[in-house]
């Protein structure tokens, strides 16, 4: 009880300091509004629907990248990790792409797909690729080596290698990376949205600040930190469900 | 032998980038691909060699390294600081460390429009967006470095009879480093990518605001070359850090 009564002392001052600093002047009202109507206009984006449509798009663009970049980062991921050779034979090549920074890639998208979720989701893509061509890698480079053995002594063909053997095994590491994954997806659809896509809860928030609404700002990058904490802790509560102790120490050694 | 093998095989991984980047020469030779969307790899080095020799393009590097270190720095000396002082006091940490976590998950370039409303769309709102989001990784990385010293150093620091100062000069900062190097190289990344975005919103001087205008005027040659550059900036600085922590960790066992 005292440990939720300091915890949200802070905070609870530091709204009330802003609340009253926004009445006396102190502040200037025009860009930071004020906590009270920071709420009301919360309260507001979702009484007329605009959180609710804006969500959903921002969602479909981050799970169609999501998708796509897993599954992609995840197939060249056990092919890395199942033939060293490969891993570094496409070494510099890799090393080469990894540190574009995802949203120089934002005027190239633009360019072949225009605007749209196709854009968007070819950014979120490339950004989820990575981690999880990464942790894939590792995970079936640290699979015990007499399951394979094993699938060796039963002549398993590469595809039954695969999906017997491997992707089990190396599962609850890829599902971390998944979640770390999924974190990245809805921060980079918000950032394509902001910077270029007209669409989701991004460009919500850029229309808020052109017609100098610093409520309506503040309280669409709430609703978006209370969307990604959600998301963030449900999958965390799936992978604690599902793969247990497992996935304790999964998390660990990712 | 086994050195010789990988220094053999880091050639090889060259030469299949090249064969790769000669691969896509070819298709773009064979107008198998859109020469606007993915022209000729030997059009996009022709005009990064051009662009390199204009006192314009060394201006918006320098423009956009500028911001960057300004803003990464501001954000590791300050980070480390506050993240030093939260995570060795408990008491501090019962107050803020919930505020922080629900901060966390929160995408950085969120807190854009905000910055714009409050500065306007300049120069000091692209430093002060990159200082605000790069903090975050490093305070929350520093928090964590500090809270989790092992009990026993501090039994050696209290019977050496250590001053505070001491104990946290000798003792606390050594024990927080590879966290704190962890909280920087995240902050590194996220200081490029919000340079980037800023600067296409507010049309400064900038390699982002270049990759923008290039792509607006379908020159998909300089658009390529501008990614390269900004790929390069993220690799060297990321390299840079690296040698950075090599040097400041050296006495850890690897």
């Amino acid at each position: 009880m005292a440990r939720v009564f300091k915890g949200v002392l802070f905070p609870a001052a530091v709204l009330i300091f802003w609340e009253f600093a926004a009445r006396s002047g102190l502040l200037k009202a025009e860009s930071l509004s004020s906590p009270i109507a920071i709420f009301r206009a919360a309260v507001g984006v979702v009484a007329d629907g605009s959180l609710f449509k804006a969500a959903l798009e921002t969602f479909g663009g981050a799970v169609g990248g999501l998708v796509v970049g897993a599954t992609a980062g995840i197939l060249v991921g056990v092919a890395f990790g199942l033939s060293r050779h490969l891993s570094q034979l496409m070494r510099v090549s890799t090393e080469a792409l990894r540190p574009i920074p995802s949203v120089a890639l934002i005027p190239l998208a633009l360019l072949i797909h225009g605007y749209g979720f196709q854009m968007e989701s070819s950014i979120v893509a490339f950004s989820c690729f990575w981690p999880l061509l990464i942790i894939t890698e590792s995970a079936v480079r640290g699979i015990e080596p007499r399951l394979l053995e094993v699938a060796r002594m039963l002549n398993f063909s590469l595809r039954e290698r695969v999906t017997k053997i491997v992707l089990p095994a190396a599962l609850p590491r890829i599902f971390v990376g998944l979640r770390l994954a999924a974190a990245v997806s809805l921060v980079v659809a918000v950032t394509v949205e902001i910077t270029a896509n007209p669409m989701g809860l991004g460009y919500a928030l850029i229309v808020a600040q052109e017609s100098m609404r610093p409520d309506r700002v503040f309280a669409f990058i709430g609703w978006i930190g209370l969307i990604g904490w959600a998301l963030n802790a449900s999958l965390l509560r799936a992978q604690q469900r599902w793969f247990g102790r497992m996935g304790n120490w999964a998390e660990q050694s990712a | 032998m086994k050195k010789q093998h990988g220094v053999l095989m880091w050639f090889a991984s060259l030469g299949v980038l090249a064969a790769l980047v000669g691969l896509w020469q070819l298709a773009a030779h064979l107008e198998l691909v859109s020469p606007v969307f993915f022209p000729a790899p030997l059009r996009s080095f022709e005009s990064l060699w051009d662009q390199m020799g204009t006192a314009d393009f060394w201006l918006a590097f320098r423009e956009t390294l500028r911001r960057m270190v300004l803003g990464f720095v501001t954000a590791s000396v300050a980070g480390i600081a506050l993240g030093a002082a939260i995570g060795l006091s408990p008491r501090l940490r019962a107050y803020v460390e919930p505020t922080l976590e629900l901060i966390r998950p929160l995408p950085a370039s969120a807190m854009i429009p905000v910055f714009v409303l409050l500065i306007g769309l300049n120069d000091r709102m692209i430093v002060t967006a990159i200082a605000f989001s790069s903090l975050w990784p490093v305070l929350l990385n520093t928090v964590h470095g500090f809270k989790t010293i092992e009990p026993r150093l501090l039994e050696v620091a209290r019977i050496l009879h250590l001053s505070r100062l001491e104990m946290v000069w000798k003792i606390a900062l050594p024990n927080a480093l590879p966290d704190i190097f962890a909280g920087l190289r995240l902050a590194l990344t996220v200081s490029l990518i919000l340079a980037v975005v800023a600067e296409m919103l507010a049309g400064t001087i900038g390699l982002g605001q270049n990759i923008t205008l290039a792509a607006r005027s379908f020159r998909s040659a300089d658009l390529y070359a501008g990614i390269i550059v900004l790929g390069a900036v993220g690799y060297v600085s990321n390299i840079l850090l690296q040698r950075a922590e090599q040097h400041l960790l050296r006495w850890r066992t690897p």
